[in-house]
This record gives structure tokens, sequence and C-alpha cells, in this order.
């Protein structure tokens, strides 16, 4: 059966439509993708070109931008059959492309054609996406932001330091959130543009962290130049936008690991099994309350998947989040107790190749140095709790003192 | 019309998807909600635990007759509605959000599965019958050790007596126990361990009512002596019956956990809104927001952990041990600590008689501790995936320090 003949199917009430006969429809596209290009002998770029062109990059993408205008929920139908064959884990070569900015592009992007554009080579990892949002005085307080945007003729004039962006050396397009109107307050002075990365008057410089790596830059914007045509959404409609981004970075990073005992918890299960000259009874305890917080989290995901829809990632994504960074955290905390002595010594803090991002590989008390960051990066944790309390509990936001003022007369530092 | 529903669903369709609930399921849990509000609102669970017998006969009867959400998961062979042990858990979650009163532990969860797992014969069918259609109730009189069978630690012995058996012993606790029409009782016989059935009027049945922490969920001890009894399942299936009543009942348990806890987050949640100090809603202050953002990932991990031992048990789609163990441990850690918040979040009153903060929390406390310790399945679920590693994983690399 072609793909073709089944969205005939599927536009009617036959027995092809309804969820069993998507599920068979984007199943079928996979195995079709994976039969004319066998991804253990083609290319990875042309395996997921192939991927993109049958939708199948992100099946609730509309047709023609990668997707079929399914239920997101169809995605793992087609990953588990495209990574069987021995496909890429796609998400993996380019996080922030896929994760945040192919949503955000396929969303807002103004015309379907300029959103193709970006998102074909985005799918094929040719063009690597950063996203040029916290600065040094806006983190969690992410509108407070302070880059500036200023019109001149059909382009976007930027200056500004953006900091902790993964993969800006790397990057050839930038999500980029910038203040076009310091006047009003600060929700509504932001506009949202893509960024040439390769643009004049763009530089970006390592951050080293505390592991001693350099997994993120800080990225220097003097008189950079952006066409309105790379604006995303309505000028001062930028937050809005961001949102999607923001939802689907929470959504991302604490959507992982579906089978059971995969993830960071298989760091502690495999050190634990490795070394029962250490074991006592207490971390014994500790550990299994661990594994059933990281049994429970993924079960939550498992049924957030079977919920989800086509509309896009909720807040509960934000659970997942919370939860992820926490138990990393916690996870990392019992092998360096469990390690005793052993713990206090670590490997190397020279500075390495920053193309690999070294610190989930190397040994176990740099992936602890590492989860450290876990509870700041992508929402702390307790802007994510303010998120579940107000977005998903309904409560009340705190007062704030900056709402009704205009950006510019908030203090700020 | 609803049970049928979806009996019939599942005699047609495939095994429905993990999480993905029915429109049946849905309809279902409406129509519990809907009686549950109806007839058992806060009022009547107060006169209710007052009460000589702690529950209602007539709303029990109505549960099982009118309702028929007693038997679920009992095939329609045996008088149930055929469906599964996920719509058994939806009904048993409405009822725990209301702290139901009525033998809901001792005669679905335990009870009903440990019947339907038993080998045929007239002492089953004719216990069961009754059972779901909510005209007599049961209690599991099968002393556990924490939510497990041990055969060695049994405390009543079984002898011949006629063409019956004559049971003596103690079983302290027995939840639901002391008005249940009928008892299972664990024995050791002549030939092993067994499972029988004795009537709770019988001669030599002596029940005495205990006053419990929880008043909305009694337990009797039962002291036999020579009491008659028939054999419902022999040396040959005794401890697979009971282990599957204990996996079941753990599992609904579980569920009841998930109804109680999601009632609670919500009622502090609303409380948090009106609630004003300094001018402002209290829920607005991070140190209450964030506690109940915790309760709420309780809450969520709690839905997800029992609703999988549901779905395990009924589909085999994971060890049910484990499954059941994951359930328990979740959710006791996860109503005791909403439970404890519900106190806190809503200041004095919480801590008040009148207020219905206390009840929950004395059902928290005394479920926890019912089939089984968070701790004590963790002990299993580390023995069941720690334990088993040892020596058969690959050490994560650890940094030796030497450059």
């Amino acid at each position: 059966m072609s793909v073709g003949t089944d969205t005939d199917v599927n536009s009617g009430a036959g027995p092809g439509s309804g969820p069993v006969g998507d599920a068979a429809r984007v199943e079928e596209a996979a195995r079709q993708v994976v039969r004319e290009h066998d991804p253990r002998s083609v290319p990875t770029q042309e395996f997921l070109g192939a991927v993109f062109d049958a939708g199948l990059a992100w099946v609730h993408f509309p047709v023609g931008q990668g997707g079929l205008g399914l239920s997101r929920g169809l995605q793992a139908n087609a990953d588990s059959i495209l990574q069987d064959a021995g496909g890429p884990t796609p998400f993996a070569l380019n996080p922030i492309g896929y994760g945040m900015a192919a949503p955000t592009l396929s969303e807002h992007t103004q015309t379907p054609e300029r959103a193709a554009a970006w998102l074909r080579p985005l799918a094929t990892t040719e063009d690597i996406w950063c996203q040029l949002f916290s600065e040094p005085g806006a983190g969690s307080d992410l509108a407070g932001l302070a880059t500036s945007a200023v019109r001149d003729g059909d382009d976007w004039v930027i200056n500004g330091q953006k900091v902790w962006t993964s993969l800006a050396h790397r990057a050839n397009w930038a999500l980029l959130l910038a203040r076009t109107d310091p006047d009003v307050p600060k929700h509504k002075g932001l506009t949202y543009f893509v960024l040439d990365m390769h643009a004049p008057g763009v530089e970006t410089r390592p951050l080293r962290q505390m592991t001693g790596q350099a997994e993120f830059n800080e990225v220097y914007m003097n008189d950079a130049r952006i066409p309105d045509a790379h604006r995303l959404g309505a000028v001062g409609a930028g937050w809005r936008v961001a949102m999607t981004t923001l939802m689907n970075e929470r959504s991302a990073i604490g959507g992982s690991a579906s089978r059971r005992g995969v993830g960071t918890i298989s760091d502690a299960v495999e050190l634990w099994a490795a070394r029962p000259d250490l074991h006592t009874p207490v971390l014994r305890d500790r550990l299994a309350k661990l594994w059933t917080t990281a049994e429970a989290q993924r079960l939550t995901s498992e049924r957030s998947r079977a919920t989800a829809t086509a509309k896009g990632p909720g807040p509960e994504g934000s659970v997942g989040k919370l939860v992820g960074a926490e138990l990393n955290q916690a996870i990392y905390e019992f092998c360096m107790d469990l390690l005793g002595t052993e713990g206090t010594v670590y490997g190397d803090y020279t500075l390495r190749d920053i193309t690999r991002n070294e610190d989930y590989r190397g040994p176990i008390q740099q992936r602890f140095l590492r989860s450290r960051a876990n509870t700041i990066e992508g929402g702390t944790s307790e802007v994510l709790r303010n998120i579940l309390g107000e977005r998903i509990l309904g409560l009340p936001g705190d007062m704030r003192a900056d709402s009704d003022r205009p950006w510019r007369e908030v203090p700020r530092g | 019309m609803a049970d049928n529903t979806v009996a019939e669903q599942n005699d047609t369709e495939p095994a429905a998807a993990e999480f993905a609930f029915t429109d049946e399921q849905q309809e279902l849990r409406r129509a519990v909600r809907k009686f549950a509000a109806e007839f058992s609102d806060e009022a009547t669970v107060r006169t209710l635990m007052e009460s000589p017998t702690g529950y209602d006969a007539k709303t029990w009867a109505r549960l099982g007759a009118e309702l028929g959400v007693l038997g679920l998961a009992v095939p329609e062979e045996l008088g149930g509605a055929g469906g599964t042990l996920v719509d058994q858990a939806i009904a048993v979650e409405e009822l725990g959000a209301v702290l139901f009163c009525g033998p809901v532990l001792g005669t679905v969860g335990l009870a009903i599965p440990a019947l339907v797992a038993s080998s045929e014969g007239p002492v089953r069918s004719a216990t069961l019958e009754s059972l779901v259609e909510g005209a007599r109730t049961a209690a599991f009189a099968v002393a556990d050790r924490g939510g497990s069978f041990d055969p060695t630690a049994l405390t009543v012995g079984a002898t011949r007596d006629g063409d019956g058996w004559a049971l003596t012993g103690v079983v302290e606790r027995v939840v639901d126990a002391a008005a249940a029409d009928v008892l299972l009782v664990a024995a050791s016989g002549p030939d092993g361990v067994a499972l029988f059935v004795a009537e709770g009027d019988a001669s030599g049945v002596e029940r005495q009512a205990l006053s419990t922490l929880d008043q909305t969920r009694r337990q009797a001890t039962i002291r036999l002596t020579d009491a008659p009894a028939r054999l419902l399942a022999g040396p040959e299936e005794a401890e697979r019956v009971i282990g599957h009543a204990l996996a079941v009942g753990a599992t609904l348990l579980a569920a009841e956990q998930v109804g109680a806890s999601q009632h609670l987050l919500d009622l502090s949640v609303g409380y948090a809104k009106e609630r004003l100090q300094f001018g402002r809603p209290i829920g607005s202050f991070q140190a209450v927001k964030h506690r109940l953002a915790n309760m709420l990932v309780h809450a969520e991990h709690a839905r997800s952990a029992a609703y999988h031992a549901a779905w395990a048990l009924q589909d085999g789609t994971d060890d049910p041990a484990l499954a059941a163990s994951i359930a328990q441990a979740t959710c006791s850690e996860a109503f005791t600590d909403i439970a404890s918040g519900t106190v806190q979040v809503h200041g004095g009153i919480g801590f008040t008689w009148e207020y219905q903060a206390h009840l929950y929390y004395k059902r928290a406390i005394t479920d926890a501790a019912l089939l089984g310790s968070a701790e004590v399945h963790r002990g299993r679920i580390a023995a069941s995936v720690l334990d088993s590693q040892i020596g058969r994983l690959p050490s994560p690399p650890v940094a030796t320090g030497i450059l």
C-alpha cells in the first residue's frame, strides 16, 4: 500500500482513518524510507533528508515541513523503525535544532517556503542551530533581556550579549530574542528573530564551566544585521513565540529515556553492580528509591505521550524537566557517596575539544559536577515549580515589581 | 451500562495501549464519581465511621447490583462484568477519593481476586456471586508480611471435620473483618497450606472489632476455635492464589491512594487560592506554591505507577510482583506526603476535627502500612533489579586522579 493511497483513505471515514490507520501509515512510510535509503549504507544527511521528505522528521508538522499533520504521539512509531534499521538519533546531532528551533520555525515563520528552507537542512543536520536567549542580566527573568533590535530599512540592527549558548561555535543559525521597544512593559517589547551566525558583527567565545570543559558560549552582537523576512511572529510578539521554544525545550530535556533502567539511573545501577565491596543497607535503599522515582517518572512520560495530541507539549513537560534534573543530581550524589574518597579525585580539568560534549561521557566525578547545571539550565527548578503551580494548578502569580512599568524604568543588575 | 460496555469492548477490541483510557472507561469513572458524590459525601462518611458496622449495607448492595462495580474484572461466567483490572482500578480510585466507607479493600481488593484465581468449584461460585452482587461482604484473613505471604508464619491450623474442615487460631488486624459475612482464611492443614471459606457468624468464630487510627477503614482480630470451614484452594494452589490476591490488592490499594491523593491536591490548591494572608492568596507565596507543585509531582507519579501495575497485571506486560511493588512504594509515599502537605497548607484548620484533612491523613498513614510499607516494597524492588545485577554489569568510568 502506498503512502499516497492511504492518505486518500484517511481523508474519509473509512477503515484506514483514526489512530490505528494513522499509526499504520506512519509505520509503512518509515519502512519505505528504510527500504529505499538503508541508513547503514547511505550517508547520514541523505538518510535524514529522506526521513524529512517522507514527513517523518516531526510527524505532527504540516506536509512539506517534514511532517504529515498527525498526532505527535505517533513520532515514536516512526523513530523505532528508523532507529532499529540503524538510523541515527537526529536529536543528538542537532539538539537545539530538533528540540526547539523546528517547532518554533514551523509555527511562526512568515512563509511556509521560508520554513521549509530552514527546516530541511536543519533536519539533515547540515545546519546546526543554537538559541540566543539568556543574557548576563536576564536568566530566570528572561523577559527582562536587554539585547536591542532597531529597525533600519528592511533590516534590524542587533546589539547586545548572550550567554549559556550551547553549540554557538558550530551553529549556522540562531534563534534570537531581542528587545524592539524599551518603552513598554518587558514582555510586550520583545521580538523573535533568526540570526545568521556567520553575519558580520557576531562573535562567539567559549565559556568554561566547573567541570573544566566549555560546553557553552558567550555570543556578542555588534551592529549585526537581520533581514525583516527572518523575523518570527509579529513585532512585539516575541514572548509568545519564545514560549513555543521553551515549552519544547523543557519537554525535550524532560522527555527522554522510554525504556526501564535507561538514562542516568543506569550509571548508579552499574556502579552498584560493579562495586559490591562498597554496599551498605542504607545505600541500597537509597538507590532503590532513586530507581523507583526514575521508573515512576518514565511511566509518567509514557502516560503523557499516550495522551499527547498534535497540539504541542503542555506544561506537563515541566514535570519531567523538574524531576529529571533533581533526580540526575541525586543519582550522582549517590554515586559519589558510594565511592567515598575515590570520588574525591578528578580526572583532568584541562579544557579539551569543545566540539564534543565530554561531560556526559566522562568519569562519574565529571558527570557529578555537570549535574549541578541540570537544575539551572532550561528553567531553574524554582521557576519550574512556579510554572507547575501557576499553569497546571492555576495558583495566583507572585507579586511583581515590573509587570506594569516600561522596561526602561525597571532596575537591573 | 458502563460495565457491560467495557466487557463487550474487551471481547472484540485488541488490548488497549497502556495509559490510554477508553470512552467506556471514562464513562465508568463519571458514573462512580457521581454515585460517590451522592451516597458518600463527607457527612455520610462521618456518620458511618461512628456507626456500629462502619458502612451502609444498602449502599454497598447498590454498588454491586445497580452500578455493577464490585466485580469489574471478574469474568462474566462467574457473574462479573468481564472487564479489566484497569476498570476495577478506576472504580476503586473514585471510591478512594471520597474515603468511601465499605469493604473495598477486603472484598474487592483481596477476597474477590482470591476467589477468581482459585480453581472452579461450588464453594467458589456460591461465595463469589453474592460478593459481586454486593449482597454479602468478605474479608481476607491471611496474615501478610509486608504484602507478601509467608506460609511459615501462619497462625491458623486446619483439621478435617467430616466433609468439611475445622479452623483454630488467631488472625490479628484483619481489614474489613468485623462486619464481613465471609472470611477467607489461610491455614496449615495435614497436606500443607490451604485457603478456606468460613462464615463470619459461624460458631467458633469470634471477632473483636478494633478501634482504628483510620475510622473509615475498620479492622478486627479473628479468633477461630474449631470454626467450620470449606476448602477453597488446596495446597497445590493456595500460595499462588494468595500471591495473586496480594498483588491485585496492592494494585487496587494504590489506585485508592491515587484517588485520595488527587482529591487532597485539589482541596489544597483550592484553599491556597481562597485563603488570604498578608493581603494575598497564600498560594501566591512560593513556599506554599512549591509545596503544592511537589504534591502535584507525587500525584502524577502515583497515578502512573498505579495504572501501570493495573495494566501489567491485566496484560502480563511486566513482572506483576515488581509492578505492584513499584506502585505501592510510589503511592504510599505520595499519599502520605500529599496528606501531610494538605494539613500543613491548611494551617490551623487542617488540624481540627471538623475539617476533613485528618480523615485522609489517617487513611494515608494506614494505607502506607497496609500490604507493605514503601520501605518494604523498595526492598523487593532492590532484590529484583539491583541484587540480580551484581557482578554482571560493566562499571561506568571512575576517574583515578592519576595524570
